[in-house]
C-alpha cells in the first residue's frame, strides 16, 4: 500500500500539485487520470522519488519514503518496477540484458537462475524468443511489453506506469492493460498506472483518481465514473462521441 | 559561477552511492574500449600529419646558415611533447569523444533511461558518468604517449622523404638538450584534460532537457566549453610548472 498525504510540489512559482492525498491499495489497479497538463506525471515522478515534493508525506507500507536514509530510500526504490511512456529500454542491450540489467546490478542470484528469471518473466509478456532482439528491432508495443518484464523481473512491490499506452493501437493497448491487471493479481502487487485512456480506465480501473487544475477533484472506480456529477470529470470522460452516445442511451 | 558550483556537486556526487567494485570494472573496461582504443586510428593519422608538417614548416623558417639543421628535430620534438601531443589531441578528442559522451547522455535522460536507472535505485551519475572518467584517465595519457611518437614519427618520414633536413641531422635534434621533464609535464596535462573533457562533456550530457536538437545543443556547449577549459587549464599548469 503507497499512502500520498498532504503532497504540494510546484515548479518555480507554479503550484502543480497541491495537497494532494491518496491512498493506493495492494492487489489493485489504480489509475490517475487527468487531461494534459493536469499533474499526473509529476505526483508519479514524486511518489517514485525522481521529483522532491515541496511539502507532504509518502509512505510505501508505512515507511516514510522522503525522509528516509539513504539507504532505506534505495532499498524501497528497489522494490519498485516502472514502465515508462516510451518505454526507456537500453538501446545499447538486447531485450535479454535489458530485462536482466535489474538482476545484474541488485541481486547475487547465480548467472542461470537470472536466465531462467528472465525467461520466464519474457515469456509471461508474451514475448519468448526475442532475447537477442535489439529494442530498436522491436515494434512499440513489444517495447512495452519488454518495459513491463523489467519492472516485473526482480519481484518488485510496487509497480508504477506511465502512459502505458500512448501511441499504441487500441487492441494492442487493452493487452498492455489486461497484462498489467492480471500481474497485479496474480503478484498482489500495488500497482498505478497514470494514463487519460478512457479505455484503460473502463477496462481496468479498479480505483481511479482525478486530478485536474493541481488538484484532486474526485476518486472512486469504473462504475462510479460514468455518473461522478464532477463538470470536469464529465468534460473528460464524455469528451468523445462514442462516450457521449453511450451515456445518452 | 552557479553552473560551476553544480558541475562541482555533479562530480561529488560520482562517489556515493556506488554499485560494486566488480559492475564499474565491466563497465570502466568498455569505456577504454570506447574511448581509447575507437580513437586510435583519428588521434594516429591527425599525429603523424602534424609531426610532419611542423618539419616541413620549421625547416622553412630557417634560413639562417648559421643555425644548424639538427635544430628542426630539437623544434619538433618540444613543440610534439609539450604542445602538440597532449592540447592539440585534447581538441581532437573532445570533439570527438566528448561530443560523443554528451549525446549519448543526454540521449539516455531525454528518451529516461536515466529516470529508469534512478527509480532502481542506482546512483544514476556514477554508474554512468565514474566509468567514463576512469576510462579517460586510463586512456587519453596512453593516447597522448601515441600521439607524441607518431608525430615524431611523421617528421622523421617528413624529413627522410621531403628532403628537407637529413635523418642524421634529425636524430641529432632529437637527442640535444633533452629536458626529461617535458615528458612528465605532458603527461600531467593529459591526465588533467583527460579528466575535463570526459567530466564536462558528461555533465552537459546528463543535465539535457527537451528532446533531439536540445541533445545536439548539448553535444556542441560539450565540445566549446572543454577546448575552453583545455586552453585555460593548459596555461595554468604551463604557468605553474614551467616557469621558474
Amino acid at each position: 500500500m503507497i499512502e500520498v498525504k498532504n503532497l504540494v510540489k510546484s515548479f518555480d512559482d507554479k503550484v502543480v500539485l497541491e495537497d494532494i492525498s491518496v491512498t493506493f491499495e495492494k492487489g489493485k489497479t489504480n489509475l490517475i487520470i487527468g487531461a494534459s497538463g493536469s499533474g499526473k506525471s509529476v505526483l508519479l515522478k514524486n511518489i517514485v522519488g525522481l521529483f522532491k515534493p515541496d511539502s507532504g508525506d509518502i509512505l510505501y507500507d508505512g515507511r516514510d519514503f522522503i525522509n528516509a536514509h539513504r539507504d532505506l530510500k534505495t532499498d524501497i526504490r528497489r522494490e519498485i518496477g516502472m514502465l515508462f511512456q516510451g518505454g526507456a529500454l537500453f538501446d545499447s542491450m538486447t531485450v535479454e540484458q535489458n530485462v536482466k540489467f535489474p538482476l545484474d546490478i541488485l541481486t547475487k542470484m547465480p548467472e542461470d537462475e537470472k536466465l531462467d528469471r528472465v525467461n520466464f518473466c519474457l515469456k509471461r509478456v508474451k514475448l519468448e524468443n526475442t532475447n537477442k532482439q535489439m529494442p530498436s528491432e522491436i515494434s512499440g508495443g513489444m517495447q512495452k511489453r519488454v518495459g513491463i518484464a523489467r519492472a516485473i523481473v526482480n519481484s518488485s512491490q510496487y509497480l508504477f506506469c506511465d502512459e502505458p499506452n500512448s501511441g499504441l493501437d487500441p487492441i494492442t493497448s487493452i493487452k498492455i492493460d489486461r497484462l498489467l491487471a492480471e500481474i497485479t493479481e496474480e503478484y498482489q502487487i500495488t500497482t498505478v498506472i497514470v494514463t487519460h485512456d478512457m479505455n484503460s480506465v473502463m477496462e481496468i480501473g479498479e480505483y481511479i483518481m482525478f486530478l485536474s487544475n493541481s488538484h484532486k477533484l474526485w476518486e472512486g472506480n469504473s462504475d462510479d465514473i460514468m455518473h461522478s456529477g464532477v463538470q470536469e470529470l464529465d468534460e473528460f470522460v464524455f469528451a468523445n462521441k462514442m462516450m457521449r452516445r453511450f451515456r445518452d442511451q | 559561477m552557479k553552473s560551476l558550483g553544480k558541475y562541482l556537486l555533479f562530480i561529488s556526487s560520482l562517489f556515493k552511492n556506488r554499485e560494486s567494485f566488480k559492475t564499474y570494472v565491466k563497465l570502466t573496461f568498455e569505456e577504454c574500449m570506447l574511448v581509447g582504443i575507437n580513437s586510435i586510428v583519428l588521434v594516429g593519422l591527425v599525429s603523424l600529419f602534424i609531426g610532419a608538417v611542423s618539419t616541413l614548416q620549421t625547416a622553412f623558417n630557417l634560413v639562417n646558415p648559421l643555425i644548424p639543421d639538427s635544430v628542426v628535430g630539437l623544434v619538433v620534438r618540444d613543440l610534439t611533447i609539450l604542445e602538440l601531443a597532449p592540447t592539440i589531441t585534447a581538441i581532437i578528442f573532445a570533439g570527438k569523444v566528448g561530443s560523443s559522451i554528451a549525446g549519448n547522455l543526454g540521449t539516455m535522460r531525454i528518451t529516461e533511461q536515466i529516470d529508469a536507472l534512478e527509480v532502481m535505485g542506482i546512483n544514476s551519475a556514477s554508474y554512468l558518468v565514474l566509468p567514463k572518467i576512469v576510462g579517460t584517465l586510463i586512456m587519453y595519457p596512453l593516447l597522448v604517449i601515441l600521439a607524441g611518437v607518431l608525430a615524431i614519427l611523421g617528421g622523421f618520414l617528413a624529413a627522410k622523404f621531403g628532403g628537407v633536413v637529413s635523418t642524421a641531422d634529425y636524430f641529432t635534434g632529437l637527442k640535444m638538450d633533452f629536458n626529461q621533464f617535458t615528458v612528465s609535464f605532458a603527461l600531467i596535462k593529459s591526465v588533467v584534460f583527460g579528466f575535463l573533457v570526459s567530466s564536462i562533456s558528461s555533465y552537459m550530457g546528463f543535465f539535457t532537457k527537451g528532446g533531439a536538437l536540445e541533445v545536439g545543443q548539448a553535444s556542441t556547449r560539450a565540445v566549446t566549453v572543454s577546448c575552453i577549459a583545455i586552453l585555460f587549464s593548459d596555461f595554468i599548469l604551463a604557468q605553474l610548472l614551467l616557469v621558474r
